[in-house]
């Protein structure tokens, strides 16, 4: 008929407008600030750094390989190696990160660097709220920006978090034996490393066995 | 005499209008008059045209179920005032090559034609600014100017997205300035005078409780729906928006226009819309005219501007509803079904006058006016099969 059409769209709008006002769950905005939307666990962001125990400095996970730093495909880390070493994740005296820088004006998000990191030592972070009132120095993140506690880590992604302390608890037992081994076939060396490695410092306790370079 | 509490309500600006000038020496009373009516004018409609923007995008967002803007103030109701704050505190981008003058000019030009035919429009009972006899005639000859300030504002952009926008607008607007026109003839046949105060006045009579309003007539409701429709695509609105057309030529003619400029142009096409929509309750829904009889006691500029509203909201309802129209659908429109229509409309308003009065000229009247509506509509859609398009050289 004759402009039924129009007719039976407007009865629609008109049904569409009143009954935002009765039931609730035809609006499917999120009211944001106010409420927001449970994260699902795969989300990721930008990269952090792990570190373990309660001190970032010590307990930071990263060994300054400078593979991430290579494999960044749009080059936003930078990466300055100490000249001492400190224990690491498995209790092996390593190189630590003396600077480590990720522009997150120039990252991409492509998790790269969480894929080549053989340390488990970077993995992406799910913060989203991070406008800042300064475009250049407040977007380049330093070490002590990006370092966050493993406990995080957990609580942002469980299941991973999960497998990479599995990995690492028996690396850290693999690295405990043959400390002992060693320290077996030679009683008159220095003592053992300790596996966590949080209260000591490796620079005063030079181990090159352990030492991977 | 001394008027009644009910007539003082009603008359209470027009009261306090004359209290002021009063103050002041004679030779200033007339311009003082002017001014005061026009400060109210302009005051009261750019308040409208906040209110509605928020009304429209608050209705908008519920009919596609969501909430609209629900921020700034109560309810989101202080919205025009942060985006104004927006739109002066912008850049004010002006094309190189553009015509400086004539760019700057047609912003201007636009809000000064819409608030120019609110001269002419009672918006309540002695509430007119200019009581002309050919009331109507000024009415459409100021809102011609729109099409000019329009091609202006499209011409000195130097832009062919502008310049295009601008032509659809032109052809649109003067292809449907017509039926507009012819639409309104029917009132002015049946009420014999140009005076929109003359019109409103003949339609505030009773029937019992029903109001002689000219809507209650064949002629009357087909004149009305006529008119609106013309009145939709000449306020450049959906569904006849093809002049803005964000989807295919961007913003069309105020492309080039940023800032406040812009939002002038918002403004004058509000206006417009507004203006027209006024003119239709003084020719149609009886003005300021109270709908029954024991409503009179209700101020007139109430029920003046409460109609007003009623057809704000059904614009925007119509907007929220109907897809835009393509150029060829609204020009076969135009000219192949609203332009026969009120032809025929002045044709049945003219045998009314004749015919006595009675069930039987309902009845024809209304017969006249179907008949052809159907099967100009059928002819219409003649040859017009909906089917899957073929691309010849896209696949």
């Amino acid at each position: 008929m004759f402009g039924e059409g129009i007719l039976k769209g407007l009865a629609e709008t008109a049904r569409n407008f009143l009954g935002s006002y009765v039931s609730k769950n035809r609006l499917t905005t999120v009211q944001y600030p106010e409420e927001r939307l449970p994260q699902i666990e795969a989300y990721r962001n930008f990269p952090f750094l792990v570190y373990d125990g309660d001190d970032w400095q010590q307990g930071l996970r990263c060994v300054s390989c400078f593979i991430c730093e290579k494999e960044c495909p749009p080059k936003c880390i930078i990466i300055e190696k100490s000249t001492d070493k400190k224990p690491d994740a498995v209790g092996k005296p390593q190189f630590y990160p003396k600077v480590f820088n990720i522009d997150v004006s120039v990252c991409m998000s492509c998790q790269i660097c969480v894929e080549v990191c053989p340390f488990d030592a970077i993995k992406m972070d799910t913060d989203y709220e991070l406008s800042t009132t300064n475009r250049f120095s407040a977007l380049l993140w330093d070490k002590h920006r990006l370092a966050k506690s493993n406990e995080h880590y957990h609580k942002i992604h469980p299941t991973e978090a999960a497998a990479v302390d599995a990995a690492l608890a028996t690396e850290r037992a693999k690295v405990a034996a043959k400390a002992k081994a060693a320290a077996e076939a030679k009683p008159a060396a220095a003592p053992a490393t300790n596996p966590n490695g949080a209260s000591t410092t490796a620079a005063d306790k030079p181990v090159p066995t352990a030492s991977e370079k | 005499m001394i008027p009644t509490p009910v007539q003082q309500a009603d008359q209470i600006f027009v009261t306090l209008q004359h209290r002021l000038v009063s103050y002041l020496p004679a030779a200033f009373q007339s311009v003082a008059d002017v001014i005061l009516s026009v400060i109210a004018i302009v005051l009261v409609f750019a308040l409208l045209f906040a209110v509605t923007t928020v009304l429209e995008r608050k209705g908008l967002g519920r009919i596609q179920n969501r909430y609209g803007p629900n921020r700034v103030g109560p309810a989101g109701f202080f919205q025009p005032l942060a985006d104004g704050v927006k739109s002066l505190t912008k850049e004010d981008l002006v094309p190189r090559t553009a015509d400086q003058m004539v760019h700057f000019m047609a912003p201007v030009l636009l809000v000064l034609a819409a608030f120019l035919a609110y001269a002419v429009l009672p918006v309540g009972r002695n509430m007119v600014l200019a009581n002309l006899n050919a009331g109507i005639l000024f009415f459409f000859a100021v809102g011609t100017l729109v099409e000019l300030a329009v091609f202006m504002a499209g011409w000195s952009s130097r832009n062919k997205y502008s310049l295009l926008g601008a032509m659809r607008a032109i052809a649109q607007m003067i292809s449907y300035e017509v039926p507009l026109v012819l639409a309104s003839i029917v009132v002015i046949m049946a009420a014999g005078s140009l005076s929109t105060v003359s019109i409103v006045d003949m339609q505030t009579g009773y029937s019992g409780i029903w109001p002689h309003w000219f809507l209650f007539t064949p002629w009357g409701i087909a004149g009305f729906i006529l008119f609106m429709i013309a009145a939709t695509a000449e306020s450049n609105r959906s569904p006849f928006d093809l002049p803005e057309g964000e989807s295919e030529i961007i913003a069309g003619y105020y492309i080039e226009y940023s800032g406040f400029k812009f939002a002038l142009f918002f403004l004058g096409e509000y206006l417009g819309m507004f203006a027209t929509s006024g003119l239709a309750i003084t020719l149609f829904l009886g003005g300021w005219a109270a709908p029954f009889s024991f409503l009179t006691w209700i101020p007139s500029y109430l029920w003046f501007f409460a109609k007003l509203l009623l057809l704000i909201v059904i614009f925007i309802w119509i907007r929220g509803t109907l897809p835009r129209l393509r150029m060829d659908q609204l020009m076969s429109f135009a000219w192949q079904f609203m332009l026969p229509m009120t032809l025929i409309n002045v044709f049945v308003a003219g045998v009314w006058h004749f015919m006595p009065a009675g069930v039987i000229r309902w009845g024809v009247c209304a017969l006249v006016l179907v008949v052809p509506a159907f099967l100009l509509s059928r002819g219409l859609k003649q040859g017009k099969k909906f089917a899957a398009r073929t691309y010849r050289f896209a696949e």
